[in-house]
């Protein structure tokens, strides 16, 4: 295989992973904070059809982005008014978000069927994007792919080194203690849960303005769902999620060159089923690990109703 | 919960339609599509083809279609159809089948037809597309436009019709140029607009010039538009992702069968059978042949027009599989259930079929 080629191989995976990467740091926060939101793939969706049709209508691909992410927002706030307002079962509710997301996102996009806008521009730096083999692959990308690091960065220094990070992970450990502590725990958690569904609709309006520049319904096509897999197999550390993330979106696109390529030929529905197989590989890892048996935010998925 | 709610829609829909049907002696026609008439592709093609019914007839039809069906929760819906007074359906997924099966039997009096099944009875016809003549016309072109000699080709699942698609294309393809290859990557979906252009991307880095998809969103069209390369559609004209890309697409077009068998109904002449057709009966049709000289366009249409009339058969013989043994002897054609059976690659395609 040339240099080029790599080189090309190396671009796909990095694209590939962009979009799992931020919907997973957003639900990452999330789950940090306790709360399991279930509803990726249904406020990724709805980002993809707004940030589209914000897009096209526009022509920026930046106030599309922002729609998309206002979408994703307000599919979130729509929970947060479940879980945290109604304290209702987290699952539930967060599985009925994604079948209303899917179906409200062909709604939204009905008009927008069979219409196409040019890519996200790419950066290109003068001299850097140039250079041979790493100008593309450092400095050529588009913006979100940059948004996404940056963002890995972001939640990482904010989840240690910030106070409110510190809030956010204690709440999500125990929201009983943090309460009676007078921890704005409702709040803390509204906060993570909209931040949660900004960057699942970022991510959404990624693949529909970047990835494959058109809309059509269902074009998530499981996304959501491997960025839920994801931060578990993340064990919700914002650098793990950035490594798994390459993992993953390296594994589907890596098989399609390899099948292009013609040297090893590896089953696809293995390749699809993979990501689950290494996150089900990876929580057996960690419970081998830790002695408690489980590196999740303890109160995770439980349902809080303050005591007066 | 989707599922529930759609169907419950598509109850209260059927439900008030019924009650209308009454007032008027119309001949109700009904649809059942799998996916959303919005898809661009499958289904948006066999809304056309409704359309057109509606065009046609004016007045003396009234057409109705429920969207989205689950293949698995079917029967319901399909049943809703019939209670409310709709004498012909129209079910348009292979998965369909059986629940048609079962509905047509409870109402012997409704005329049901079935897209790309084989289970018929007196009141249940079924029809197909020979896409497959599309894609050795397709091959001839590849072999005379492709300058790396390598084809990349994106398909979804390994079943007969694909398999035709593939041998069809090559065969076509080995025609106009003996030293073409072709490269085969699978994506194990019909649809992910993301997977479908990384597969696109991995083919034109290992050179391919060309690429052909039998997958159903226009992913592959626009990254090959993207590179400066060239590509064929599928199910849909794909132009509006390809201006300066798409040679030609293979387009479904249901708009003639349709129209021949509600004048059938009308008339009482309909009868159950079973219907494969192709170029000439106007079910496959070949989007305008852009982006390449004149010569390979006359060739297009040369071909096109030798099939059409049954000239030219793309299963013509003779034909060798891939490890030599002959399969079709000089001067026969493959049988038609041979087509539809395929589960076999013709000399010349480097690749194993997944099992």
């Amino acid at each position: 295989m040339s240099a080029e080629a790599l080189n090309l191989v190396l671009f796909t995976v990095i694209t590939a992973a962009t979009p799992l990467l931020i919907a997973a740091l957003g639900e990452l926060v999330v789950e940090r904070a306790g709360v399991l939101n279930l509803g990726v793939e249904g406020m990724m969706i709805v980002g993809a059809a707004v940030g589209f049709a914000a897009g096209y209508s526009t022509g920026s691909a930046l106030i599309g982005a922002l729609a998309g992410m206002a979408a994703g927002a307000t599919l979130a706030a729509l929970f947060a008014l479940l879980v945290v307002g109604l304290a209702t079962n987290q699952v539930a509710s967060g599985l009925a978000l994604t079948i209303f997301g899917l179906g409200v996102s062909g709604l939204i996009g009905a008009g927008f069927v069979g219409l196409k806008r040019e890519a996200a521009p790419h950066l290109a730096i003068p001299g850097l994007s140039d250079l041979p083999f790493v100008g593309k692959l450092i400095f050529g990308h588009d913006l979100f792919v940059y948004a996404g690091l940056a963002l890995t960065v972001g939640v990482w220094w904010f989840l240690t080194r910030t106070r409110a990070g510190l809030t956010l992970r204690a709440i999500g450990d125990n929201h009983a203690s943090g309460h009676a502590l007078g921890l704005p725990v409702r709040r803390v958690r509204v906060q993570a849960i909209l931040f949660g569904g900004a960057c699942a609709g970022l991510a959404g309006a990624y693949l529909s303005l970047a990835y494959t520049p058109f809309w059509t319904p269902g074009m998530t096509a499981g996304r959501g769902w491997i960025a839920l897999a994801l931060v578990v197999f993340a064990s919700w550390r914002p650098w793990r999620a950035l490594a798994g993330a390459l993992l993953f979106g390296g594994a589907t696109t890596l098989q399609l060159h390899a099948q292009a390529w013609g040297g090893v030929r590896i089953p696809a529905q293995f390749m699809s089923a993979l990501p689950y197989v290494v996150t089900i590989v990876a929580l057996i890892v960690l419970s081998v690990w830790d002695r408690r048996g489980t590196t999740a935010p303890a109160a995770l998925g439980k349902p809080f109703v303050p005591d007066r | 919960m989707r599922k529930f709610v759609m169907a419950a829609a598509a109850l209260a829909a059927s439900l008030a339609l019924g009650a209308a049907a009454v007032a008027q002696e119309k001949l109700k026609v009904g649809f059942i599509y799998v996916g959303p008439v919005g898809d661009f592709g499958w289904s948006y093609q066999h809304d056309q083809g409704r359309l057109a019914i509606e065009k046609k007839f004016g007045n003396k039809v009234e057409t109705s279609y429920l969207e989205n069906v689950p293949e698995n929760d079917s029967e319901r819906s399909i049943e809703q159809l019939a209670r409310s007074g709709h004498k012909l359906i129209f079910t348009t997924s292979f998965g369909f089948m059986e629940p048609t099966l079962r509905v047509a039997r409870k109402f012997p009096a409704v005329k049901f037809e079935h897209a790309t099944g084989f289970k018929r009875a007196d009141n249940l016809a079924t029809y197909a597309a020979k896409f497959h003549e599309g894609r050795y016309i397709i091959g001839q072109i590849a072999g005379k436009m492709t300058k790396t000699n390598t084809i990349g080709y994106i398909v979804s699942f390994p079943i007969p019709e694909v398999i035709a698609g593939i041998n069809a294309f090559m065969l076509g393809a080995q025609s106009t140029n003996p030293n073409l290859k072709v490269k085969i990557v699978w994506v194990n979906t019909w649809f992910d607009p993301g997977k479908e252009a990384d597969a696109a991307k991995a083919l034109l880095a290992q050179g391919a010039d060309i690429l052909v998809q039998h997958t159903d969103s226009a992913a592959a069209m626009q990254e090959a538009e993207k590179a400066g390369k060239l590509a064929f559609g599928q199910a849909s004209d794909m132009i509006k992702f390809g201006p300066k890309a798409q040679l030609t697409s293979i387009v479904d077009d249901w708009s003639a069968y349709y129209i021949a068998r509600v004048q059938a109904a009308l008339d009482g002449s309909w009868k159950s059978q079973d219907v494969w057709g192709g170029l000439a009966e106007d079910m496959v049709h070949m989007a305008a042949y852009t982006n390449m000289p004149d010569d390979v366009k006359k060739m297009a249409e040369e071909t096109q027009a030798a099939i059409k009339s049954g000239k030219l058969h793309p299963f013509k013989g003779p034909i060798f599989k891939q490890d030599g043994t002959e399969v079709v002897k000089a001067g026969a054609n493959l049988p038609d259930k041979d087509i539809l059976s395929m589960n076999w690659y013709v000399k010349g395609i480097d690749d194993k079929i997944p099992q």
